[in-house]
C-alpha cells in the first residue's frame, strides 16, 4: 500500500508512532521517519495512524484503489 | 472542456497526479491523460535525497499514494517533446501526438548537471528515482572519499546521509555557509557548525573549477582557489533547471527559469497573453504572487506542488471565474538530526532576528524582515510556533511581528548575510513584470 | 442572555447536559470578552491560531484576573489552596517553554510506545473482569463499573503503584475527584479534606519514589526517580506523577462515558461498532470531536494578541472552548451529527500545540477496547435516564453515571 506524509503540517506529535510503530518513527525532536510502502497486512495499523494524526498529515491509498488506473 | 480530446496533463509527478485528482474530485468527467518522461508512476522526491541515499528506503518504494479513482490514460516513459498550440496538440517522444482540449503543464524540473559529465564515471545528480538509485549503489560501493558540489537543501542533505555512513564527505561552496541563498549566512552559519561537528569537511567561499578524472572515472577536484580535493564519488547538487525544452516552440513564455503564467496559473504567450487553455503547476509554472507583491516566483517545493495543481485545476473547471493563486512557500529539510522548516521567502531580507530559543541550545525559530514587514520564517527543531509565524507572513505583519512570547529572547535584528544574486540563466527570455499587472 | 455572559451559563451546572447551543451562540463572536475579562474564544480557525501562538502562556494568573475555570484541576490549584501547592507543585501543564519542555521530555521518555502499547493485554484483561463482573444483573452502572476502575487501575499499573495500594489511590483519587466540585469546593470542610488528600498523595509519593529509588522496577515511576533528570527535581516529580494520577482517569472516564451514552443515543453505530470493531478508530476520533472529555483550558495573554477581529489585551484571561471549536460549522460540515464516517475530523479532543494530551495514545487503547467491549457484550443495552446525571465541572465534563438496562452479558 502507498502511504505519503504532508511534512509541513506534521508538527511531531508522534501519534502515528503509538498507532503504527513499526511504519512510523519520530527521530531527534521532530522528524518523522515513516515507510511510504507498508505491507497491505499492516493496512489497519496505518489507517490508525491516519485517524490519530491530529493535523491530519497521513494519506493513504485506499484499498479500492490499490490496482485501479494501473498505468 | 466538453471537447473529445479532454484534459492532458504533461508530467506524472506529485503536481501531475494531485492535479489529475482535483479534476476528478471537481467533477470533471471527461477523458484524462497523463503524461510522464519517467516509466513510473508518481513517486514522492523529498526521501529520495534522503531515506533512499541512506539506505533506509529502496529507491522504489516512494510511489505516492493515488487518493481517488482517475480513470486517467497514463502515457509513461514517452517524454512530451513538442507542443502546437494552434493544433492543441502535444508531441510525445515515441513519435505520437496527444490531443488536448485543455492542458496543464506540470513537468517539474530535472537536475542541473555538470558540464562535461559524460567523461568520467562516478558524478551523480539526484532528481529522479534512477538517479537516487544508482547515487545509493555506489554509496553502498563505501567511495574512499566522496565530494558534493552545491551547499543548497539537496547537497547537505547528501552530505548528512554521508556522514550516517560514515563515508568522509567534502562540500564545496561558493558562498560563506550552506543554505546561504534560502537562509542567509546568519542562519546558515548554524548548519556549517552542525555539519562540522559531524565531520564533514566544509569548504564555503570556493568554487570547483574542474573535476578531474583517471581511467574515466573521476578521482579529483580543481578548486577556483587553487587546491584540489581527491573524490571518487561526486554529487553535482546545483540546483534545478525548469523542463520547459519541449515548449520552445509553443510560443509561450517559456525558459529554464519556468514557463510564466498569469495569477490564475494561465500559461503565458510570449506576447504577455493568457492562453485559455494551458494552465501550469509546480516547479515548472512561474507567476505573479499576490503575497510577494505580484513578483514572479517559481518555487520548487512540495507544498507548492499540491496546492497550485488543486488550485490550477479549480480554475481550468471554471474558465470563467479565474481565482488568483497566492501561496505562502514552505519547505522542510531534515539533515544531521535537526528539523529545518521554512516558510514564505528569504531572499531580499535586510534584517533576521531569532525569536524563540537560541541558537544555543540548538532549538530556536528565526523571522526574516524587508522594509519593516515580516517576508519568512525558518525553524530549526522548533516548528511548533512556526505556524503562528506563517499566519503574521501571510499577513504582512511588521517585523519582527510577535513580542511578548513564552521562550522567547532578547529580541536582535541583524543583517541576514544573503549573498549577492547571482547571474541565472534563467532570467534570459523573461517576460516584464509589466506584462501581467 | 448577554454575550458577555455565555460563559457564565456554560458553567452553569444546570447547562451541563447540552452546552451546545450555548456554544454555537458564543460561536457568532469567535473571541468574546466576557464580564469578569476573560475572552472565551470558540471557533476552529481561532483556536488553532491560538494554540501555536507563543504569546499564550500556561503559568499561574494573576489572582486579580483570576477567572473561574470551571476546570477542577485548574481551579484547585487557583483557590485558596493555591499557596500550598500551586507553587511548589506546580505540574507541567501549567508551565510554559522551556521548563515545560524538560519536564514533558522526561515524561515522553518514560511514555514509550513499548510501554503504552503493551498495556493493550492488561487493559483487555481489565475490561474483561470488569464486564464478567456485572453477570447475574439487569443494570450496568458504567461510571462505577467501568469508566471509572479501569483508567485508575490502568495508570497505576503504568506509574507502578503496587497493586495492594490500589483501593487507597481510587479514595485518594475520588476524595480529589469529589472536592474539585465547584459546591465542594465552597465547603471549609471539603477543602481541608482536599489539602488532606493532596498530602497524603504527596506523601506517599514520596515515599514511593523513595522505594522506586532503592529497587527500581519496570515502571513509568521508577524510571521518571532515575537521578539524571537535571531540571526535575522531586517537588516536579512528585507533581508530575499526582498529574499523571489525576490527568489520567478523569477524562479516560469522560471518554468513555461519553462515548457509550453516544453510541446508545446512535444504536446504527453502536450496531456497526459491534459488528465491524475495527470501526473503533473513527469512532473515537469522531467521538473526541463530538463529546470530547475535556471541552476547555485557560491561557494567560502575555501580550496584546489579535485574533478573529478581536484584541485581546496583555494579560487577560482565554478561554480555548475545544468543544465549541469541534461543532464550528465553518470547519464541519453537519457538526451536530455524530458521524464516524467523516474523513477530516481535524478535533481538539485531546488540545493541541505544546500541551497537546500526552496520554492520547493510551486514551485510545483504553476507550477502544472498553467501548468495543461494551458493544460486543452488553446484551441489548438501553439508557436508563437521558440525559443522564452529570457531574458539574464544566471542562472535564462527563456523566455522574450511567445506568444502563442490559439483557445480559455475552
Amino acid at each position: 500500500m502507498r502511504v505519503v506524509v504532508d511534512l509541513n503540517r506534521c508538527q511531531g506529535y508522534a501519534q502515528c508512532c503509538y498507532a503504527a510503530p513499526a511504519h512510523f518513527e519520530l527521530r531527534g525532536h521532530e522528524i518523522l521517519f515513516y515507510d511510504p510502502a507498508p505491507p497491505e497486512a499492516a493496512r489497519g495499523r496505518i489507517e490508525r495512524a491516519q485517524q490519530a494524526c491530529p493535523v491530519r498529515a497521513i494519506s493513504v491509498e485506499g484499498i479500492d484503489l490499490a490496482e485501479e488506473d494501473a498505468p | 472542456m466538453s471537447g473529445r480530446a479532454g484534459i492532458v496533463i504533461v508530467g506524472a509527478s506529485l503536481a501531475g497526479l494531485r492535479g489529475a485528482e482535483a479534476l476528478r474530485r471537481g467533477g470533471y468527467e471527461g477523458p484524462l491523460t497523463l503524461v510522464g518522461d519517467e516509466p513510473y508512476r508518481p513517486y514522492d522526491r523529498p526521501p529520495l535525497s534522503k531515506h533512499v541515499l541512506a539506505g533506509e528506503l529502496a529507491a522504489d518504494a516512494t510511489a505516492l499514494p493515488q487518493l481517488l479513482p482517475l480513470r486517467a490514460r497514463w502515457r509513461l516513459g514517452s517524454p512530451a517533446t513538442g507542443l502546437d498550440r494552434n493544433a492543441k496538440i502535444v508531441r510525445l517522444a515515441d513519435g505520437s501526438s496527444l490531443a488536448y482540449d485543455t492542458l496543464l503543464v506540470a513537468t517539474g524540473a530535472r537536475a542541473r548537471r555538470w558540464p562535461g559529465e559524460a567523461e568520467f564515471a562516478g558524478i551523480f545528480t539526484i532528481r529522479g528515482r534512477d538517479e537516487a538509485a544508482d547515487l545509493r549503489a555506489a554509496l553502498a560501493r563505501d567511495p574512499r572519499s566522496v565530494l558534493i558540489v552545491g551547499g543548497g537543501l539537496i547537497g547537505c542533505e547528501a552530505a548528512s546521509c554521508c556522514r550516517d555512513l560514515g563515508l568522509p564527505v567534502t562540500l564545496v561552496d561558493p558562498n560563506p555557509t550552506p543554505l546561504a541563498r534560502a537562509l542567509g549566512t546568519l542562519v546558515g552559519g548554524t548548519l556549517a557548525a552542525r555539519m562540522r561537528a559531524a565531520g564533514v569537511d566544509l569548504r564555503p567561499g570556493t568554487q570547483v573549477r574542474a573535476l578531474e578524472g583517471e581511467a574515466g572515472q573521476v578521482c579529483r577536484a580543481r578548486l577556483a582557489d587553487g587546491g584540489s580535493i581527491a573524490a571518487d564519488l561526486v554529487i553535482v547538487a546545483l540546483g534545478a533547471v525548469r523542463d520547459t525544452g519541449w515548449l520552445s516552440e509553443g510560443g509561450l513564455a517559456a525558459d529554464a527559469g519556468g514557463l510564466t503564467c498569469d495569477g490564475a496559473c494561465r500559461a503565458l504567450t510570449r506576447m504577455g497573453v493568457p492562453d485559455p487553455n494551458i494552465f501550469a503547476a509546480g516547479d515548472v509554472a512561474r507567476w505573479p504572487n499576490p503575497l510577494y507583491g505580484g513578483r514572479l516566483i517559481a518555487v520548487e517545493h512540495w507544498g507548492n506542488a499540491v496546492e497550485q495543481a488543486a488550485h490550477a485545476a479549480r480554475n481550468m473547471l471554471n474558465p470563467a471565474d479565474p481565482q488568483p493563486y497566492a501561496h505562502l512557500p514552505a519547505f522542510w529539510s531534515s539533515q544531521f538530526g535537526l528539523n529545518i522548516k521554512m516558510v514564505g521567502l528569504a531572499d531580499g531580507a535586510d534584517s533576521v532576528a531569532i525569536v524563540q530559543g537560541s541558537r544555543a541550545a540548538g532549538r530556536f525559530l528565526a523571522v526574516y524582515g524587508r522594509e519593516g514587514r515580516t517576508i519568512a520564517a525558518v525553524s530549526f527543531d522548533e516548528a511548533r510556533w512556526l505556524p503562528a509565524y506563517a499566519e503574521r507572513i501571510a499577513a504582512g505583519a511588521a517585523f519582527p511581528p510577535i513580542h511578548d512570547a513564552t521562550d522567547q529572547p532578547a529580541i536582535e535584528t541583524r543583517p541576514p548575510g544573503f549573498p549577492p544574486p547571482r547571474p541565472f540563466p534563467a532570467s534570459r527570455g523573461r517576460v516584464p513584470e509589466a506584462a501581467h499587472a | 442572555m448577554p454575550e458577555d455572559a455565555l460563559f457564565a451559563e456554560v458553567l452553569d451546572p444546570g447547562n451541563r447536559a447540552d452546552p451546545y447551543p450555548i456554544y454555537a451562540r458564543l460561536r457568532r463572536t469567535p473571541v468574546a470578552r466576557q464580564r469578569d475579562g476573560a475572552y472565551v474564544v470558540s471557533t476552529h480557525a481561532a483556536i488553532r491560531s491560538l494554540l501555536f501562538d507563543p504569546r499564550l502562556s500556561s503559568e499561574d494568573l494573576p489572582p486579580s484576573r483570576r477567572p473561574r475555570t470551571g476546570n477542577p484541576l485548574k481551579d484547585w490549584l487557583l483557590n485558596p489552596i493555591r499557596n500550598r501547592v500551586a507553587n511548589a507543585h506546580r505540574p507541567l501543564i501549567f508551565r510554559d517553554p522551556p521548563e515545560h519542555d524538560t519536564l514533558r521530555g522526561f515524561v515522553m521518555s518514560e511514555f514509550t510506545i513499548a510501554r503504552v502499547n503493551g498495556l493493550h493485554g492488561r487493559v483487555a484483561a481489565l475490561v474483561d473482569g470488569l464486564i464478567e463482573a456485572c453477570r447475574g444483573r439487569d443494570t450496568v452502572c458504567l461510571v462505577d463499573d467501568l469508566s471509572y476502575p479501569l483508567p485508575v487501575a490502568v495508570i497505576c499499573d503504568l506509574l507502578g503503584v503496587p497493586e495492594q495500594d490500589e483501593p487507597q489511590f481510587h479514595a485518594w483519587a475520588t476524595r480529589l475527584a469529589t472536592a474539585l466540585e465547584p459546591d465542594a469546593r465552597r465547603d471549609e470542610e471539603a477543602r481541608r479534606e482536599t489539602v488532606a488528600t493532596f498530602d497524603a498523595i504527596a506523601d506517599y509519593m514520596r515515599a514511593l519514589i523513595r522505594r522506586k529509588r532503592r529497587q527500581p522496577g519496570d515502571d513509568m515511576l521508577s524510571g521518571l526517580a532515575r537521578r539524571d533528570r537535571p531540571g526535575m527535581g522531586e517537588v516536579d516529580l512528585i507533581a508530575t506523577a499526582v498529574l499523571l494520577l489525576v490527568a489520567g482517569h478523569e477524562t479516560t472516564v469522560n471518554l468513555i462515558t461519553n462515548g457509550m451514552l453516544t453510541l446508545l443515543r446512535h444504536p446504527d453505530e453502536l450496531g456497526r461498532l459491534r459488528a465491524d470493531p475495527e470501526r473503533a478508530p473513527q469512532v473515537i476520533e469522531e467521538l473526541l470531536r463530538y463529546e470530547p472529555p475535556v471541552h476547555f483550558r485557560t491561557r494567560k495573554a502575555l501580550g496584546d494578541i489579535a485574533v478573529a477581529g478581536t484584541t485581546i489585551p496583555k494579560g487577560a484571561p482565554i478561554v480555548l472552548l475545544f468543544a465549541a471549536g469541534n461543532r464550528d460549522p465553518e470547519r464541519f460540515p453537519e457538526p451536530d451529527r455524530f458521524d464516524p464516517d467523516r474523513t477530516d475530523i481535524q478535533h481538539f479532543g485531546f488540545g493541541g500545540g505544546l500541551h497537546y494530551c500526552v496520554g492520547a495514545p493510551l486514551a485510545r487503547i483504553e476507550a477502544e477496547i472498553a467501548l468495543v467491549a461494551l458493544c460486543r457484550r452488553l446484551r441489548d443495552p438501553r439508557l436508563l435516564a437521558d440525559p443522564p446525571p452529570y457531574r458539574p465541572g464544566a471542562s472535564l465534563r462527563g456523566p455522574e453515571n450511567l445506568g444502563i438496562r442490559i439483557g445480559g452479558i455475552l
